[in-house]
């Protein structure tokens, strides 16, 4: 029995080729049309991949036929960018993809519960038998060795994401924090989101037109704040998220000065998200206030991934580790399956048991 | 054999330092209890050193200037280990470890270890007086490291350059939390052990009674200014560290005037 991948992902293919395969296509049309004893499909935003065991060869045309919902298009399968892995391969492969090593953003970790929910669509249908199985759950198992043992999902690599991260950095548990949303852009909304998501209680929000200012409030639960008076919530605040469109600064350090004299075992973080910034870069130079632009912002993010790709090494090792002892396993298997019937048909329960 | 309890001791902290280094140096720390586990067995042969000695001389083992900076030594890590796990300061051993360890090896290699020529008659509110501001030197460390830990965290965060030590090392509100129950924990124990110098019935130097209060009106100046809100938290941590380097300094005066004025 031989595994294999045939797929494409953002590293061959651009978005129209994936749009083109990710379809709804079943799993039980490829074990039909193609001969294979087991298939899985995992199907992502950014990659579309067919993992099966077969005895025969199945080709890589047949798949691509497989995955094609736009079966009139003019463009043929074969010109598509699909790749190939076998046996070894195709179980490094899956390894790498499921521990986020292949992942556009280095070491996100949506892509295991994409997965697992892969995984458990083909074995609640019967498609994925004992060798998928046994791959999968091993691929699961190096995925949390991975995230365990070397840094690759360590810091964050969104705006919005560095923004949390650094706040609970500053104040530790966020649900004692108060926020005030000053400007009701997109960005800023996103953030104020994500800072609500790990339990922001008070959330304020002013802008310049009221309308905005409201939508804003229901969407997040917030209260909203004149915009005439806004300065004054600096006393009670921890956290401002800044992003109007103010072509000149809306806080000075001369104007803060005082605010944070009052407040002084307390510390001010500043989120300032807009273009041109809205808060003067010397209020960073106060006691206590911490200063963040967007370009600090998304400096740390590519310095966050950065940092995870350091870790892409480490994680390489594990995998390489993990990928010799699923061979030998898998000989084991065989040879035993072997020795007692003609055709090697490992049964689910034993091999979960062998692999617990 | 006491010695080598000490010097065996002196390895666990290093080998928690070293296992630190390699870890940030990799850009990977991960909490496994290393440090504590290294940092708690240096403490049981810490005590048990203490122990040997305290029986060698029927008394608390602070005799000499040897024997109080092992004690102090003693003292921080013990609050490492009693406070450490409790605030979540799990990278506190990694900066625990280096001022154990440099007290220690200075304790070793310097000609300190003097012993008395008559033994020492048993005094126990000396020795509780002594104890107790020894602990409380063990609070007064453990704060001043917390204080380093923070300058640190603080200057990255202002600085905007994150290194792999930041995403290890506590938030800032909850290192200033641990500074100020550190050190309230110290002066309260300071406090008892000054209140019980008075108790001790012997004639003690006056240079030493100076510097006891000297100490003791450091450490409640930085209270009263955290509770009154003179300083900002980074002021207070770094008072922390200044504080501490003056009350080592005044410690040595203190032992050093005990130990010309004991037979």
């Amino acid at each position: 029995m031989n595994l294999f991948c045939v797929g494409l992902s953002h590293h061959t293919a651009d978005v129209e080729a994936l749009e083109r395969f990710g379809g709804s296509a079943e799993i039980d049309c490829l074990l039909r049309s193609s001969g294979c004893a087991e298939a899985l499909l995992l199907a992502t935003c950014n990659r579309v991949e067919v993992y099966g065991a077969s005895e025969a060869r199945v080709s890589t045309l047949d798949i691509a036929r497989f995955l094609d919902r736009k079966i009139d298009s003019h463009i043929s399968p074969e010109s598509a960018p699909f790749y190939r892995y076998e046996d070894a391969q195709c179980v490094r492969h899956l390894f790498r993809v499921a521990s986020g090593v292949d992942s556009m953003v280095v070491g996100e970790t949506e892509i295991l519960g994409q997965a697992k929910k892969a995984y458990e669509v083909a074995r609640s249908s019967g498609a994925a038998g004992p060798y998928l199985h046994r791959l999968f759950q091993r691929a699961f198992r190096v995925a949390k060795q991975v995230r365990t043992h070397t840094d690759i999902t360590r810091g964050a690599v969104s705006v919005g994401s560095v923004a949390v991260d650094l706040a609970q950095k500053i104040f530790g548990d966020l649900r004692d924090c108060k926020v005030l949303v000053l400007g009701a852009g997109e960005t800023s909304e996103k953030t104020a989101r994500a800072l609500v998501s790990r339990g922001v209680p008070d959330l304020r929000v002013s802008n310049r037109s009221g309308e905005r200012a409201e939508n804003l409030s229901q969407l997040t639960a917030a209260r909203v704040v004149p915009f005439e008076t806004w300065p004054n919530e600096c006393r009670e605040i921890d956290i401002l998220i800044t992003s109007t469109s103010s072509e000149v600064p809306l806080l000075s350090r001369e104007k803060l000065a005082p605010t944070v004299r009052e407040r002084i075992d307390r510390p001010l973080f500043i989120i300032d998200i807009a273009v041109p910034r809205n808060v003067d870069a010397a209020v960073n130079d106060l006691e206590g206030v911490y200063l963040y632009d967007i370009d600090s912002l998304q400096s740390i993010a590519e310095q966050s991934l950065a940092m995870r790709r350091e870790q892409i090494a480490a994680a390489e090792e594990i995998i390489s580790q993990h990928v010799a002892e699923f061979e030998q396993s898998m000989a084991r298997g065989l040879s035993r399956t072997k020795g007692t019937t003609e055709h090697p048909m490992v049964s689910e329960g034993s091999l979960r048991a062998s692999e617990l | 054999m006491d010695r080598y309890l000490l010097i065996v001791s002196t390895v666990c902290f290093l080998a928690a330092i070293a296992h630190t280094v390699v870890q940030l140096r990799g850009g990977i720390f991960r909490p496994v209890r290393f440090n504590f586990f290294a940092v708690g067995f240096g403490f049981i042969l810490q005590t048990a050193f203490l122990s040997i000695r305290g029986h060698a001389l029927g008394r608390c083992p602070i005799t000499n200037l040897f024997e109080v900076v092992i004690f102090v030594a003693w003292s921080v890590a013990l609050f490492y280990v009693v406070v450490g796990p409790a605030y979540r300061l799990s990278l506190t051993g990694a900066f625990t470890a280096p001022l154990v360890v440099l007290l220690q090896v200075f304790a070793l290699i310097a000609p300190i270890d003097h012993p008395h020529r008559a033994k020492l008659p048993a005094n126990p509110w000396l020795e509780f007086h002594a104890s107790m501001s020894l602990v409380a030197y063990g609070a007064f460390a453990l704060a001043c490291i917390a204080g380093v830990m923070y300058l640190v965290q603080e200057r990255q965060l202002k600085t905007h350059h994150l290194h792999s030590i930041f995403f290890h090392l506590p938030p800032l509100t909850d290192l200033f939390a641990a500074i100020t129950r550190l050190l309230w924990w110290g002066f309260v124990l300071y406090t008892l052990g000054l209140i019980s110098g008075f108790f001790v019935g012997e004639p003690l130097p006056w240079i030493q009674i100076v510097c006891a209060i000297g100490v003791w009106i450091l450490y409640a100046l930085i209270l009263q200014g955290r509770y009154l809100r003179w300083f900002a938290p980074k002021r207070v941590a770094a008072l922390c560290i200044v504080g501490f380097s003056a009350a080592l300094t005044l410690l040595w005066g203190i032992t050093f005037t005990a130990q010309t004025h004991t037979p």
